[in-house]
């Protein structure tokens, strides 16, 4: 039959994140008016390549890689190693301990002493 | 409209499948790892809309086109999704051609059934009369052969 047209199948879409939601969170932006198909469609599946991309770069650079898992502290360190990553350091900081903190404040806090004296 | 900041989450089901997908098998991923890297992904989605719009605002357009979230790629220094996104956008054009054509090849099967009917009984009458002229000549020649 040659009026047969080929078509891909629903089944097999080329990406899973909701376009609906992700729609949303552009338009949030501000000075967005509108946004057309073709950019949606791209701005969800570079989304998908991105948390493809930043979960195995945390994977092989990170210290989960020995138990198994891929853990937060693996996203921190390679947010602050990987430059492409920077944009993250505000959600994806590293974590340290309270008293390690205050040890921090403590010793910055001295050495503004001596510098008035 | 105010929008609930869990609106402007993804969705943690499909987060993990990808992130999943992505890593070797057998792999664990801790809950805080995910929910990081959902809100990870929120905030790319606002950084590269906020660096695909300057480009539209630059060529003076109110509406963000693909080129634009292809040069806000470049310049986020994504250069690696670049091909595999180009690649995804014409196979999804192909896609939505296609719908396009096979709802209207839908339409067009549907008024050409109704024309054929109409046809038919007009056709079937012609080829009877071929038929028996045919069948005339045909009888002298006999089959020969060796």
């Amino acid at each position: 039959n040659a009026n047969k047209i080929k078509r891909t199948p629903d089944a097999k879409k080329s990406i899973s994140l909701p376009v609906s939601r992700v729609r949303l969170i552009m338009k949030s932006s501000p000075d967005v008016s509108s946004i057309n198909q073709d950019a949606l469609f791209l701005t969800t599946k570079a989304t998908e390549l991105f948390v493809q991309h930043l979960a195995l770069s945390s994977f092989n650079n990170g210290s989960g890689k020995d138990s198994n898992t891929l853990e937060y502290s693996d996203l921190a360190k390679t947010t602050e190693e990987n430059e492409t990553f920077h944009f993250l350091t505000d959600i994806l900081p590293k974590k340290i301990l309270a008293r390690d903190y205050l040890k921090t404040l403590e010793q910055m806090q001295e050495e503004e002493e001596e510098a008035d004296l | 409209m105010a929008e609930r900041p869990e609106d402007l989450n993804l969705p943690n089901a499909v987060i993990t499948r990808i992130i999943k997908e992505a890593l070797p098998d057998g792999v664990n991923v801790s809950k805080e790892a995910r929910r990081a890297i959902s809100q990870a992904a929120s905030v790319f989605v606002l950084y590269a809309t906020s660096c695909a719009n300057n480009f539209a605002m630059k060529a003076k357009r109110k509406t963000l086109n693909a080129g634009d979230v292809l040069a806000a790629m470049e310049e986020m220094e994504f250069e690696r999704f670049m091909e595999p996104l180009r690649e995804a956008l014409e196979v999804y054009k192909k896609d939505q051609k296609g719908k396009k054509e096979v709802s209207e090849q839908k339409r067009k099967d549907k008024e050409k059934k109704v024309d054929s009917e109409n046809d038919k009984s007009r056709e079937d009458d012609e080829a009877d009369e071929e038929e028996q002229q045919q069948c005339m000549e045909e009888e002298p020649e006999e089959e020969v052969e060796n």
